[in-house]
């Protein structure tokens, strides 16, 4: 019944054995280097494709700053889209630390997006605090399901996750599609739901940017996965589960449970930033006619640039956020694309993935030195 | 009726081309999930070079090369640096379309290019692009490639059990660089046969899953040339329909039949409709040595 439960470890690089004393703190800065230079080289690339496309590289640089910084207002809407990058890039991290790999974040964004919406509008008469909090666990719930689809059939069937989390991705696609529009949508010509009622906000931190209190949810959550996956029990069995499924099942571990149930935190994780989405800004579902958002495969570069460690992670995604929140500010300002970012975060993801490239110069150097 | 069969094969060519450029890289034991990013790229490049020189067949070669090319940064990342497979098809997913869409942009204005000259359709026995008998005289060639050549057994080998390959004296390096780079080749044709075969010219993003759908037809089609022809044929009826259905009153909502492909992988997947299993060490980087 059980299949072959056979992880393949996403985060090879991760846990190799850790050296002591003073090679240890020399293995953990380049371990912390890694990222940095992959950062550089990846915006140094960025750069040279804006001068040869014939902008102007300057006049990027200054759009970045305006964009993020420039105001007290850009400041809050920067801190607006890295919100739902600290979620993703927690669902995606979550999942390689138990050796799973959720590319299915973009549907479980979609599916929660959609619970949040209607939990939002169709509930009434509840009090703010509680409608709120309703529609959050509502949209965490439909996210956690639709990640736990593909962990159960990892878990009892044996069937690689990677595979159906992108299947899924487009089912939710489409089934969004078909709720809005046969069922869900809002008087009017846009395909959208009913705004959600006042209740179901997220309330606004730092007016006039629409910075909603999604972000301490965020942080919270990044809290809770750290004291979750390093200071209990069951997170200590998922990292087990994640490092060698083998051992872990020897040591009297149920490796299926864990699978499916770190499938299901990390599609809550990830259904948590299409959640706030909804509740702090855009107050109501809008169908994807256009595909996806791409927040779930950004979580995919903020986890491997975070490590795959919670406060990595929000450390990159605010990196990602920034870059995100300047690209159409770059369209205007430079006339920079804002395809330059993906440009910029394919390049991050590779370099990080393969980390060994970036190690060999430390290496060569060290072989040198020993000369 | 002929032209539902016409539009299913429509539909169906370039997941053909491109499901059996995804086989030969898992086959080797790679997992290529850019599949989407390579046909995008092959359009582009495609349609590029079409445009610039003049002479649309010159375009569809580039876009072969073009998919090379990109095919040879996942070769080398996760072959010579044992990347994981997955993350790298992630990022050249995302590198594909940043680098299509600049591109794009600083060729033409927004959004796309202006009309090129199509490949031209063939005129018998019906009017249909050249791309079609193309994919399945590939699919032909894949087969008895796979076979019933030494290589095609080589490439089985690397992918099934790595170190009996090694053993026997197979460069497992080698023979998987090969299967990324065939990916690379037939993802890139896929591509042009959209952009300059099916359509003529290109948008951003044009591909549009349609190479996550090549990988779904590929894994419903066990891993095998004529099943993934057979799966992506199933595909391309199940869009065609569409239509089809609305005019006869059939009411399946289309975005039910959108769905199918996705959801019959799942189930083929998961042993509903026949068990579908891949490759042994698809997925794996191969470390000489080690146990």
């Amino acid at each position: 019944m059980t299949g072959t439960v056979e992880t393949r470890d996403p985060s090879r690089s991760q846990d190799q054995g850790r050296p002591q004393g003073r090679n240890r703190l020399r293995a953990l800065l380049i371990e912390a280097l890694v990222p940095i230079i992959a950062v550089v080289v990846a915006l140094l690339i960025g750069l040279i494709f804006i001068a040869i496309t014939g902008r102007d590289p300057a006049k990027a640089a200054e759009a970045l700053w305006v964009a993020n910084f420039g105001s007290r207002r850009a400041i809050g809407e920067a801190l607006v889209s890295v919100t739902p990058l600290i979620f993703t890039g927690l669902s995606v991290a979550f999942a390689f630390r138990a050796g799973l790999f959720n590319i299915g974040g973009e549907g479980q964004y979609i599916v929660a997006q959609l619970a949040a919406a209607v939990a939002g509008y169709a509930i009434t008469g509840l009090p703010g605090w509680l409608h709120v909090t309703v529609a959050i666990l509502a949209g965490a719930l439909a996210g956690g399901l639709w990640g736990a689809i593909p962990g159960l059939l990892k878990a009892y069937r044996g069937v690689h996750e990677v595979v159906n989390t992108i299947m899924m991705n487009y089912i939710a696609l489409y089934l969004a599609n078909y709720l809005i529009a046969n069922y869900l949508k809002a008087p009017g010509a846009l395909p959208v739901t009913p705004e959600i009622l006042p209740t179901a906000r997220l309330a606004q931190i730092l007016p006039p940017s629409r910075l909603h209190t999604g972000l301490f949810l965020a942080l919270g959550a990044a809290v809770l996965v750290y004291l979750l996956l390093w200071h209990t029990r069951w997170g200590y069995e998922i990292r087990a589960v994640g490092h060698n499924p083998r051992a872990a099942e020897y040591a009297g571990i149920d490796v299926p449970r864990n699978l499916a149930l770190a499938m299901l935190i990390s599609g809550a994780l990830a259904g948590l930033a299409g959640t706030v989405q909804v509740l702090g800004v855009q107050r109501a579902f809008y169908d994807p006619v256009g595909g996806f958002v791409g927040y779930g495969f950004d979580g995919i570069a903020v986890a491997l640039l975070g490590r795959n460690h919670p406060a990595g992670v929000v450390l990159a995604a605010l990196l990602f956020g920034i870059l995100d929140r300047a690209a159409p500010t770059m369209q205007a300002m430079a006339q920079v694309p804002k395809a330059t970012i993906w440009v910029v975060q394919a390049t991050v993801i590779l370099l990080v993935a393969a980390d060994q490239i970036i190690r060999s110069l430390f290496k060569r150097r060290r072989e040198v030195a020993a000369r | 009726m002929t032209i539902i069969i016409e539009s299913t094969l429509r539909y169906a060519m370039p997941l053909i081309i491109a499901a059996l450029g995804g086989m030969f890289s898992e086959l080797s034991g790679v997992v290529n999930i850019a599949l989407e990013g390579i046909m995008l790229l092959g359009s582009f490049t495609a349609v590029a070079v079409a445009y610039l020189t003049g002479n649309t067949y010159l375009g569809v070669l580039a876009a072969m090369v073009g998919g090379v090319a990109l095919a040879s940064i996942h070769a080398v990342v996760s072959i010579r640096y044992k990347a994981n497979q997955v993350v790298s098809g992630t990022a050249i997913n995302i590198l594909a379309s940043g680098v299509t869409t600049m591109l794009a942009r600083g060729l033409w204005a927004e959004g796309g290019s202006p009309p090129i000259q199509r490949i031209p359709d063939l005129t018998w026995p019906f009017r249909i692009t050249p791309f079609v008998p193309l994919a399945f005289l590939l699919v032909a060639l894949c087969h008895w490639f796979v076979y019933y050549t030494p290589m095609g057994l080589r490439l089985r080998a690397v992918g099934e059990h790595p170190k009996a390959a090694d053993t026997a004296g197979i460069s497992v390096e080698r023979m998987r660089y090969f299967g990324v780079l065939m990916s690379g080749v037939l993802a890139g044709l896929a591509g042009a046969g959209l952009s300059v075969g099916l359509l003529s010219g290109f948008e951003e993003g044009m591909t549009n899953g349609r190479g996550f759908i090549a990988l779904a037809a590929l894994i419903f089609g066990k891993w095998t040339p004529v099943g993934a022809c057979l799966a992506a044929l199933l595909f391309g009826a199940a869009t065609a329909s569409q239509t089809f259905m609305q005019a006869l009153g059939i009411q399946i909502p289309a975005q039910f039949l959108l769905m199918a492909p996705y959801i019959l992988t799942m189930l083929a997947l998961a042993g509903v409709v026949g068990r579908s299993t891949p490759p042994a060490s698809v997925g794996i980087p191969y470390e000489k040595g080690a146990s």
